[in-house]
């Protein structure tokens, strides 16, 4: 939690000897405070201020890696609600396997998962993570498909066997791989052992917050600190509660045995209320979910709301701006123009869409802002609009000498027509739904 | 370790307001529906009172939007061009809590049916379901001033939800709502400033607060969904902390917003990375009402018979009042 200046003063010498090149005691806390000095700048500090204000620029949800070269980064994150600042690490995405499918079956398995990707408005969308579980007799299954993995793909692993000696050798197999071990037993100092000599983090599970709490503090003070955790829950409504009052005490109460990302592994038969599970442990706090099968449906539902939910929301997301057909348009066909806030772009394509109409939408870059914001920003300007226009050649493109710009912008259709000459400027309507009767109002081409 | 679940309580309360009217009520139902009445952040038993469950709405036509989906008309292709048939349908095979009859065929551009034929509908499917309705119009103002004046006439007493007005466009139809003793709608666009004025013009105008139900215009999943998110969270935590213009159960629209964008319709051939087009689909509604679910809405208007099942089971898995573990 952080400390205010005047809590970071009392811990100073308060001697104002200037020695850390700042006047007084006073002035230096400040800074302290503001993160505009470090606390190793004064020669004088005790150590009990350097006890305190460590622990008081710890993050207090810690960041932990899995995997090796392409590892997934979580936790880290510093607030309850996305609006008050953002959520900073995506859920990771892992899809189980398991060891007595046989490494016939796994391997094309594999294969497919790890090729598989979304292209969504410019970010490329995939699961993180595979989840290896050993459930079959032989330990060869277990070893062979961790083999499979760490061949065919650069996911990073998590580990779920209950025989140690097994894990020992699994380990052995994924040396600066990082990978996470799924506890689903008590914590015993072996465990933490075998962690810290691999590299790996501990996933914890627990049935009560006490029990939780205990086996953090154990891990910790035996100097593991790459922990996540699993509080185990009776359906989706504990888990939405458990999940908020882990966060909450990391967040709110600084309460360290919580400050780690959490972590949920989900067994569901039905896909639909898998689904359901799976969109609320996105939105409310899981940083790591292992889904029990792979379905390239449902991943696009998911990999969507991951993306939705984890916008930060000072920042819009942006489409590409370039000349997006709609339908199948010709050298004839009418042209739209409007910006590259993504949003923007999805609506305004959508409704031409709907109208019936095949055309060309002109999406120029106004740094993702909407139509209105950018026209008040200057971004959305005549002039801007038709350097776009020349830039990309587009006049070399199209026959079609009208252009619809957004109602919305409808003051910038005379300096439009005066940068862009040869072109008749039509000002469209000022909401996209009312497109499709825009259109067949008035005569595009 | 000692361990002290950290509670947050809050000063303001969420409206509770009923939906629907019995025969001693003035009404026909068989029941009312009642949302509203939270306490605490949505599903927070642990920290405050959540009196009522959110509720699961499917929605019946007056003119099936052309971009209905296909796989949706399998469930109900006998009865499509019935709402009152549909009506039934939705209730007694699908389970929905609520129904939501469309009408934006009255539309001028989208077949311009009668205000005389919409009422007719309302009627109709007043008289072949007995759980509360809503009805749902467009945005003709003129048109759809008509229309609803007219519905909020031949169902007098049926405590409808009249769905909807916006700031540009409320004194007619609240005022209608008000002398026939129906339940209002007050949708904004995405703005909690905008949705706070609407509320405040409509009690200026003396409507009952108990009577005002929010809808904060759903962007669905990929199409602003994380807007609608945050916009009705902060809508909760500024009505839970005491401001009562905004402390009002919401409404969302999974249903209509999810089955016109082109994840619903385009097919797995065109693009093999999306998947199966049902189950997309379904799976798109179900991750739109869930996400908005934890978020603050308390009434759904959903589509997919499947999607509703599965939405209303988590409801009911999530709807645990009692404290800890």
């Amino acid at each position: 939690m952080a400390l205010s200046g005047l809590d970071i003063f009392k811990l100073l010498p308060k001697t104002n000897c200037g020695d850390c090149g700042v006047p007084t005691c006073m002035a230096f806390a400040m800074k302290l405070a503001q993160k505009k000095a470090e606390l190793s700048e004064c020669p004088h500090a005790s150590e009990e201020a350097k006890a305190t204000l460590g622990a008081a620029s710890e993050p207090p949800i810690r960041l932990v890696k899995i995997g090796g070269q392409s590892s997934l980064e979580v936790g880290n994150e510093t607030v309850m609600f996305r609006h008050e600042k953002t959520f900073y690490h995506p859920t990771g995405i892992a899809i189980e396997l398991r060891a007595s499918e046989g490494q016939e079956k796994l391997l094309p398995k594999i294969k497919e998962i790890e090729k598989h990707k979304v292209e969504r408005v410019g970010e490329e969308l995939k699961t993180d993570l595979f989840f290896v579980t050993q459930d079959s007799q032989d330990k060869k299954d277990f070893l062979g498909a961790i083999n499979l993995v760490k061949q065919n793909s650069a996911k990073g692993i998590i580990l779920y066997c209950q025989d140690r000696a097994t894990l020992k050798e699994a380990l052995g197999l994924l040396k600066d791989d990082r990978p996470a071990i799924f506890l689903q037993k008590e914590l015993e100092d072996a465990d933490i052992e075998l962690a810290k000599t691999n590299q790996a983090s501990l996933i914890l599970t627990a049935e009560s917050f006490e029990e939780l709490a205990a086996q953090t503090e154990k891990a910790r003070s035996a100097g593991l600190n790459d922990l996540l955790l699993n509080l185990e829950s009776k359906g989706v409504g504990h888990h939405l509660l458990h999940n908020t009052i882990l966060r909450r005490s990391a967040l709110k109460k600084n309460f360290k045995p919580f400050g780690y990302p959490l972590f949920s592994r989900i067994q569901i038969k039905d896909d639909f209320e898998l689904a359901a599970n799976a969109s609320i442990f996105l939105c409310k706090y899981d940083s790591v979910i292992v889904l029990p099968r792979y379905d390239k449906a449902l991943l696009y539902a998911l990999f969507t709301l991951r993306q939705n939910i984890y916008t930060d929301p000072q920042k819009p997301i942006q489409v590409d701006p370039k000349v997006y057909p709609i339908g199948d348009p010709t050298p004839e066909s009418p042209v739209f123009v409007t910006t590259n806030f993504s949003l923007t772009y999805f609506i305004v394509s959508g409704e031409i869409e709907n109208s019936g109409l095949s055309a060309h939408l002109v999406v120029t870059d106004t740094e993702g802002q909407s139509v209105l914001t950018a026209w008040a920003a200057g971004k959305f300007v005549g002039e801007k609009v038709a350097k776009f226009i020349k830039d990309i050649k587009f006049e070399q493109q199209v026959k079609t000498r009208k252009i619809v710009i957004p109602g919305f912008a409808s003051q910038i259709s005379g300096d439009l027509e005066e940068h862009l000459p040869g072109w008749e400027v039509i000002v469209g309507c000022q909401e996209a739904s009312d497109i499709p009767s825009f259109v067949k109002k008035v005569k595009l081409t | 370790m000692t361990f002290e679940i950290p509670e947050e309580t809050h000063a303001g309360k969420v409206m509770e307001v009923t939906l629907g009217a019995t025969p001693d009520q003035g009404g026909t139902r068989s029941h009312t529906v009642k949302i509203g009445g939270s306490t605490s952040s949505p599903f927070h038993f642990f920290e405050g009172e959540h009196p009522h469950s959110p509720v699961v709405a499917m929605e019946v036509f007056d003119q099936v939007p052309a971009k209905y989906p296909d796989f949706l008309r399998n469930y109900c292709r006998d009865v499509i061009d019935q709402p009152a048939a549909m009506a039934k349908k939705c209730v007694a095979e699908y389970g929905a809590e609520l129904i939501s009859v469309r009408l934006e065929g009255t539309h001028p551009e989208k077949g311009n049916r009668s205000v005389e034929e919409a009422a007719e509908i309302v009627k109709h499917v007043l008289e072949s379901v007995s759980v509360p309705i809503i009805v749902t119009g467009h945005s003709h103002f003129e048109k759809n001033n008509e229309v609803m004046k007219k519905v909020c006439e031949v169902s007098a007493g049926e405590n409808c939800l009249i769905n909807y007005v916006e700031t540009d466009n409320y004194k007619t139809i609240a005022a209608a709502c008000l002398a026939y003793k129906h339940t209002l709608v007050a949708q904004s666009p995405i703005d909690v400033n905008l949705a706070k004025q609407l509320n405040i013009l409509l009690t200026e105008m003396n409507f009952p607060a108990e009577k005002i139900v929010m809808d904060p215009l759903t962007g669905t999943l990929g199409y602003g969904l994380e807007y609608t998110y945050s916009i009705m969270e902060r809508i909760r935590n500024d009505g839970l902390a005491g401001d009562k213009m905004l402390a009002f159960p919401m409404l969302i629209n999974p249903g209509y917003e999810t089955f016109r964008v082109k994840e619903t319709r385009a097919a797995e051939k065109d693009y093999p990375e999306w998947g199966d087009l049902e189950a997309r689909g379904i799976y798109w509604e179900i991750s739109t009402s869930m996400s908005l679910l934890v978020a603050g809405a308390e009434l759904l208007i959903m589509y997919h018979p499947q999607a509703v099942d599965a939405v209303k089971k988590k409801i009911k898995e999530m709807f645990v009042p009692k404290k800890g573990n």
